[in-house]
């Protein structure tokens, strides 16, 4: 059973590869290479797999997931400037695909801590643009 | 590998009635929407790609090349048109919205090899919503 969890942060970033010149960056990126940067308003879905505890007929406490959430995810992104204040993002593009991957290395190894496995994560940037990551194997 | 969703809405009208049946077989099979002047929907499409995130950019997809595709192929063809007489498919094909997903995907399908040269990202499925409420998917190895 899928059990998911949403959660919202805003947060500012430059999508920009120091690697690359402003040009090109420009031309990657477009509009969201501005150097000032720009925001979005977050929606993360953490959908978590598992089989109901046959006792509580839950899959995992829900309240132990958001604290978790909160603490690894929330306190670590909300009103921040991801390229500056956020690891791995000042060499890491802050693209929607890299947050993904990072909110599930952040979450990974405490969900199982908490009740079952995580299975998946989706960030919406905007209503009209998300993400799913499975993690590296899918 | 990572899936990037990106979503994008048109308006059009359409009438289902199927050619190969009598009107009253018509007008029992599809009821309001065999309405012979047609009726118009919202239609919201979700279209999903899969690949790997490049170290480049960041990213598994340029939106930018996905907005011309769908551009292209889905909203010039699609957006404030009469789907029965606009000189597409469904000008003999009943454009349910099983009909219009499977069309929509196959015109995708057929642009890719353009708007993406390389072996990624690939098209994996295409979602519509007909109404907030009436909601169709199709995925991979539809014909093209």
């Amino acid at each position: 059973m899928l059990i998911t969890k949403r959660v919202e942060f805003s947060a500012s970033h430059i999508c920009r590869n120091p690697l690359l010149s402003d040009r090109e960056n420009e031309e990657l990126f477009g509009a969201a290479a501005n150097p000032h940067g720009h925001g979005h308003n977050y929606v993360i879905d953490v959908t978590v797999e598992g089989d109901p505890d046959p006792v509580t007929g839950m899959v995992l406490d829900l309240k132990k997931l958001k604290d978790v959430v909160n603490r690894e995810v929330i306190e670590t992104y909300d009103h921040r400037f991801l390229n500056y204040e956020v690891p791995p993002f000042d060499h890491v593009v802050p693209t929607a695909e890299n947050i993904a991957i990072d909110i599930w290395n952040r979450l990974a190894p405490h969900v199982s801590k908490v009740g079952g496995a995580l299975q998946g994560i989706r960030v919406y940037e905007t209503n009209d643009l998300y993400v799913d990551y499975f993690g590296e194997a899918a | 590998m990572i899936r990037v969703t990106r979503a994008y809405r048109f308006s059009a009208s359409h009438r289902l009635h199927a050619p190969g049946l009598s009107d009253s077989e018509n007008a029992e099979l599809y009821g309001k929407c065999n309405n012979p002047y047609g009726h118009g929907h919202n239609y919201v499409i979700e279209v999903s790609a899969r690949g790997p995130v490049e170290d480049r950019s960041g990213r598994a997809l340029d939106p930018r090349a996905l907005d011309r595709l769908v551009q292209d192929q889905v909203l010039e063809p699609f957006d404030q048109q009469n789907l029965n007489t606009g000189g597409t498919v469904f000008e003999e094909l009943v454009p349910t919205t099983e009909n219009l997903a499977r069309e929509i995907y196959r015109r995708l399908a057929v642009g890719w090899p353009t708007a993406f040269p390389g072996a990624w990202p690939a098209l994996e499925k295409v979602r519509i919503a007909e109404t907030p409420r009436n909601i169709f998917e199709v995925s991979g190895h539809v014909q093209t």
